[in-house]
Order: C-alpha cells, then structure tokens, then sequence
C-alpha cells in the first residue's frame, strides 16, 4: 500500500495534524499494521518537498510545535492519478511453496505431507479470519474477505498439485 | 470398537464398494456434541459415501459406526430410520424442500412424521425459521422463494426436531458468496447454541472455515487435518 498517497486522500476532506492522520489511517487501514508517528512525519516531509501538501498552520504548545497539513492541486492530481492506475496484479510464479514442493519430491521426502501441512495452516488461518469477520464491521468483513480470498486461491492450488504430485514427481526426478 | 472418549459419532475402517469402483477404503471419522467438522476432498474421492453411512442412509461393507454408544450395523431399517428422524437433520445442496407444501409446512414436516400435532409443529417451525431469518416466508412455496431463502428454509427444516447430529451435503454449493456465507453462519451459530455436531460435507475451503476442524477424503481414505505434522 502506498502510504504517501493514502495520507495525501486522507487530506482531501480538510487539514489535519499529523497526529489526526495517523489516527484515521490506523482506524480505516491500519488494523494489523499501525503507522509509526517517524512513519508520517517522514512521509509528510516528502509530500512537503514534493509541494503535494502545504503547511497549512503551525500551533505552538508546551511540547513540539504541531504544523497542520494541507492537500495542494498537484496534490489532488496524484491522488487522482494513483487511484486511477490499476494495480499490477500479483502472480507470485515463483512461490517458496513450489519450491518447496519440488525441493521434497528432489530429495525423496513425502511431499504430499509437505502440502497437507500448509494445508492445514492456511485453513487456520481462514478459520480466524471467518472468526474476527463474524464479530467485526463492514470494514472487517471487507478486509477478512480479501484476505480469505488470497488463501482459497492458495488453497486450491495446494489440492490441485497434491491430485498431480505423481506427474510431477516423474517430470522433476527425471 | 472403542470410541474417542466423548465423542458422540464415530466410525472405523469403513470400506464400501459399488461394484468394482472402492468408495470408502479404511474412512475413519468422529464428531463430539456442539462440533463442526468439515469434510473435504476431490470429487469422487467418498465424502458423500461417508456422510451417508455415518448417518445411516448406506450400510458400509464392512467396519463399525458408533452413535451415541450403539452400533448401527445392530440396528435394523426401521430402528435406523426412527434414529434418523428423531437424532439426525439433513441440509443438501439443493434444499430439497416439497414444492407442494409451503414453506412453514416444509420445516414442520419433520414433527409432523414424529407425530406431533399440526398447530405445535408450526409454532415450532415459525420459532426457528424466524432465526433463520425466512419467517416472513411462511405462507410462500419453495418455487416463491430465492436460492439462498430456500436453503435457510432447509436450515431450520434440518434443525426444527432438535438433532445432535446435523448432516450438510455442499449446503451452499448453489449459493453465491454472500448467500453462501449467511447460511454458514446461521447454520453453526444455530447448531452451536443448541450443541448439535454439523457434518459438512464440501469442496470450499470458505465453507470448510467455519468449522472447528477439518477432514480430508482422497482415494476413499480419510486424514484428520489436526494430526499433521
């Protein structure tokens, strides 16, 4: 994820401190992986070079000063341009399970206990994300699904090259 | 055979054939109460054969099915039948409800065939439709009603007589994602409060995660997914 465009469309609703920013990044995005304040203060000082954001007000208090930031046009573009570009999807061609995999047949290990071990861990997994999807919110659900997807896919993978370990088996060790 | 301890189904080295094609080759299988237990594997591989011998619908060739303490292979058709209407409840993948009844009849039928009066068996029924969420469909046939309602019809006809066993055969197999995940829900939320154990028979791994653990068919053989390394 990109947390300088993240923060930048975060600011597209009106100025905020830094403080303001990593709080609503860590509520709407940040449920596993909480921002470090050094994080965005970083990622504000190359916004700030970028002349993507602006200072917008500096409040002088009993700590460090606190400067509020603002979204500028250019700014505004990016974002645009980020959202607008899609993603490039990820193909992982080459999956440490694979090789994993073909490492085993190689070396004469049980493979098929190989998949069916990861098997069962990623149902672990899929089994506590259903969990924390059952108790959370839309935004929950949203993640949790993304997520659950990811591992079904994986998941499906694991049981069409256990059906094919025999084949594979002959093509590696040939 | 002996058991697990506490558990309230349990089978042995199953072997069922049909001919020369081997089904079930050495399935080995047990639920406690309030469990879910998913049951995985290939097509063909005997999931549904096990399902079927577990609830006695098909008497396996050879090994034991314990139920409660007693064996089915000692029971009679008619003690296995009784035994299935009064302990067990059945989802399938198409619902299977009666087209000519309306929904309410549908999920009162099963208290009808235990005996129990028309006027009881509708109350009853209308009590778990409405956590089902479907009891505004009571009047409504099963040809009224979508895909994802009819099978939280079948739900509650599964669960309306109190079973300790549920049986589900690919119960969202023909529901979309969403459809699919609120009959998950309400079928292991409902099974769970009244502590009945939920065989779940399926291919999706999404469906497979709401149980409590995992078993895998392949080659008419079982694994218990716990017991990997």
């Amino acid at each position: 994820m990109s947390i300088g465009h993240t923060l930048l469309g975060l600011l597209e609703s009106g100025p905020r401190h830094g403080y303001d920013l990593k709080r609503a990044f860590d509520e709407k995005f940040g449920q596993d992986r909480p921002l470090h304040y050094g994080q965005v203060y970083s990622t504000m000082s190359r916004l700030l070079k970028h002349g993507l954001v602006e200072v917008d007000g500096i409040e002088a208090g009993g700590g460090p000063e606190r400067k509020r930031y603002a979204i500028t046009d250019a700014g505004i573009t990016d974002v645009e341009r980020w959202l607008a570009t899609p993603e490039k999807p990820e193909e992982y061609l080459q999956s440490t399970l694979y090789t994993k995999v073909v490492l085993a047949l190689l070396t004469h290990r049980n493979a098929a206990d190989i998949l069916d071990a990861q098997r069962a861990e990623h149902l672990r997994s899929m089994r506590i994300l259903t969990d924390r999807k059952r108790k959370g919110d839309l935004a929950d659900q949203l993640i949790c699904d993304h997520a659950l997807f990811h591992l079904e896919a994986d998941l499906r993978w694991l049981e069409l090259t256990a059906a094919r370990l025999d084949k594979l088996r002959a093509e590696v060790t040939r | 055979m002996s058991a697990p301890a506490g558990s309230l189904l349990a089978a042995e080295d199953l072997r069922k054939a049909y001919g020369p094609t081997v089904a079930l080759d050495g399935a080995e299988f047990s639920i406690h109460p309030g469990e879910v237990v998913a049951v995985m594997g290939p097509s063909g591989s005997g999931k549904s054969t096990l399902l079927h011998c577990l609830a006695g619908i098909v008497p396996p060739d050879s090994g034991s099915i314990v139920y409660d303490g007693r064996e089915l292979a000692g029971m009679n058709d008619a003690q296995r039948s009784a035994l299935r209407r009064s302990d067990f409840g059945f989802v399938f993948q198409f619902g299977q409800l009666v087209p000519e009844l309306t929904c309410v009849e549908n999920v009162a039928l099963p208290l009808r065939l235990n005996g129990t009066s028309r006027r009881q068996a509708e109350k009853a029924a209308l009590t778990w439709m409405e956590r089902l969420e479907v009891d505004d469909l009571s009047g409504k046939r099963p040809g009224e009603v979508s895909g994802g309602q009819g099978q939280r019809v079948a739900v509650a006809r599964a669960l309306v007589t109190g079973p300790r066993v549920v049986f589900a055969d690919e119960p969202t197999g023909a529901l979309d994602s969403l459809n699919g995940e609120r009959v998950m829900e309400l079928l292991t939320d409902a099974a769970r409060s009244s502590n009945a154990a939920v065989v779940l028979v399926t291919h999706e791994a999404r469906v497979a995660a709401y149980s409590d653990r995992e078993i895998v068919v392949r080659d008419g053989k079982s694994r218990d997914m716990e017991r990997v390394a």
